[in-house]
């Protein structure tokens, strides 16, 4: 290898690393080492006050009703959108990406439009007695809506890739069209939907724009770990901040790592 | 008659994939639909199997109406041209899929995979994954496994169509083997006239969405009754309106009632059958296939002057309305 290429080949493994380090590597490792500056009595007793212990379980409700709700939606609208014709396809298509284009404070002021006391569904809703805006039901629609895309974007290119016959295959062996998705589609695009599963569940966990406009941000009863986050870090309390980002980080690390070692696995067998 | 089908049309969008197709296929016999690419042949096998619904006509399986009977309950076994193989399933778990839709026994699960395993060759592939089969492997796997659930009907959609040469002759050997073994009524789509002329009992010649002609390969060789089976099922030469066999052209020495005077142009040493290509006078080119001990017994050069006389010629009158082109008469020739 010339000494040109050698550089060439060193020097962009430098840049990336380089950059990637100033970015991400040297902030979330600064977490870490603040956290635990006084040792790991303090950052216990603010992962398990009160509020602390709402904020977790509140991100663990949340990430429990969205990731469910758009693997199983995500996988429904790739297989419409590659596997059928149908009228206004392109339109939806554009839909899905919306949540991506728009920024998610005004996703959470859209939904008060729509849900508050005085938005368009306002009135019946407070008639029958349901709150939707400054409670979970509102807090949830924010998380389903920003983290709708991944499933439906990882899933699509998969059923493009494998095609469909496979499926007719299974169809002409006598499978009904569940059994051809159960056994033949699923499998086949499992991939693509545990991807779309981590990225969902990355997204929903973090989330805060959104949420932190429907939630009314309501100490012990609307605050997700992102929220709390933010309050205690304005509180001053930064110990408390950096021990619930913590938990944050720790979280989104175990669900790549998880889907990393499957993969592993897989590719093994 | 296995498989009956009446007045088939078939449209994509403003394409007509088929065009009032009928074609009878008789218990137990293998038939290839041939034709070349658009000529509506994998569209006609995949309304046969359910896999499309035509837009008119009607479909009988072993005499009964198929048409509105979808694909999971009319007993065909298909194959794919590129296998659609289940990947994340092993061999064995492949053919035994229709098998366990069906909920049969585990041990007679068993006993068939193993039986069907054995019956393509691929025993003691059974716990392999199709990725690490070769393309030849797979398409007996993919075989076995329309097999196993005992169809009506095996069809295979240009089965071979992604093999390399050698394999691919190999595989048409043991189809054709495999077939005297099984008996089942197969329907094989394929654009090579060999393949077709090897394997078929029964060959269907289609173009433009149409059935051309349909019969034996050596009626359909012998007694064309279409300028384009004719020149589909063999080489043919074509002088004004004449079609003839290049093994039909007779050359002589000398001059002869019925001979036309031409030149040698080339000749190509093909093996055993050598190729003479003539220019005749009027300037129409002609081709000769003899043998190579005839070739050396008239002792033929290039740029020699020689009279060639077609034999077995044919003229196929046009068709008078091009929309509708039944099958024309046809008037066969004896050259004096």
């Amino acid at each position: 290898m010339s000494a040109r290429a050698r550089l060439g080949k060193y020097g962009l493994r430098t840049f990336a690393l380089g950059y990637l380090a100033l970015l991400l590597l040297i902030p979330v490792g600064m977490i870490f080492a603040r956290t635990f500056q006084d040792g790991v009595g303090p950052v216990w007793d603010a992962i398990t006050s009160a509020d602390g212990l709402h904020a977790f379980q509140m991100t663990l409700l949340m990430v429990a009703i969205a990731v469910p709700l758009n693997t199983i939606f995500g996988i429904g609208c790739a297989l419409l959108l590659v596997r059928t014709r149908f009228r206004g396809k392109a339109l939806l298509n554009a839909l899905i990406d919306l949540p991506f284009a728009v920024s998610p404070v005004v996703i959470g002021l859209s939904l008060i439009l729509v849900y508050g006391a005085t938005g368009w569904f306002g009135g019946w809703l407070t008639d029958n007695g349901i709150q939707i805006i400054f409670s979970w039901p509102g807090m949830a629609l924010a998380t389903i809506f920003v983290s709708l895309p991944f499933v439906v974007r990882e899933v699509v290119p998969v059923l493009q890739e494998i095609g469909d016959e496979q499926e007719q295959a299974a169809k002409t062996l006598g499978a009904n069209a569940w059994q051809t998705f159960r056994r033949v589609t699923l499998p086949a695009i499992r991939w693509g939907v545990a991807y779309g599963v981590v990225l969902s569940t990355a997204r929903a966990l973090g989330e805060f724009g959104a949420v932190s406009v429907v939630s009314g941000k309501i100490t012990g009863q609307t605050e997700t770990l992102p929220l709390f986050v933010s309050r205690e870090f304005h509180n001053f309390n930064i110990v408390g901040a950096y021990a619930a980002a913590l938990v944050l980080a720790v979280m989104a690390l175990a669900t790549l790592l998880a889907m990393n070692v499957s993969k592993r696995k897989e590719a093994t067998t | 008659m296995s498989i009956v089908v009446e007045n088939a049309t078939k449209q994509f969008g403003e394409f007509v994939a088929l065009d009032d197709v009928s074609l009878e296929v008789p218990d137990g016999s293998l038939t290839a639909l041939l034709g070349p690419s658009g000529s509506g042949k994998s569209t006609l096998l995949r309304l046969i199997a359910g896999l499309e619904a035509p837009d008119a006509g009607r479909i009988l399986i072993r005499g009964t109406d198929a048409t509105a009977v979808p694909v999971q309950e009319r007993g065909v076994g298909f194959v794919f041209q590129h296998y659609a193989a289940f990947k994340h399933m092993t061999v064995y778990e492949n053919v035994a899929f229709g098998l366990r839709i069906q909920k049969r026994d585990k041990k007679q699960v068993s006993s068939r995979v193993h039986e069907l395993l054995d019956l393509v060759h691929l025993e003691g592939l059974a716990g392999r994954y199709p990725s690490q089969l070769s393309g030849g492997q797979r398409q007996r796997m993919a075989l076995a496994r329309a097999l196993a659930v005992e169809p009506n009907v095996l069809l295979l959609d240009e089965p071979f169509g992604a093999l390399d040469a050698q394999v691919r002759k190999e595989l048409r050997s043991w189809l054709r083997r495999l077939h005297d073994e099984v008996h089942v009524t197969t329907i094989f789509v394929t654009h090579d006239q060999e393949e077709a002329m090897e394997v078929a009992e029964q060959i269907a010649v289609m173009n433009k969405g149409q059935v051309e002609q349909a019969g034996s390969p050596r009626q359909l060789y012998e007694h064309p009754e279409t300028e384009f089976v004719m020149g589909f099922i063999g080489a043919v030469n074509r002088i004004g309106a004449l079609f003839v066999r290049p093994h039909d052209v007779e050359i002589l020495a000398r001059p002869e009632p019925g001979t036309e005077e031409a030149m040698i142009e080339r000749i190509v040493h093909l093996g055993f059958e050598v190729r003479v290509e003539f220019i005749l006078g009027d300037g129409d080119q002609l081709w000769a296939q003899v043998t190579r001990s005839d070739c050396e017994q008239l002792e033929l050069m290039e740029g020699q002057i020689v009279y060639v006389r077609p034999g077995q010629a044919k003229v196929f009158q046009p068709p008078a309305d091009p929309s509708i082109s039944a099958n024309p008469t046809t008037e066969e020739l004896q050259a004096a």
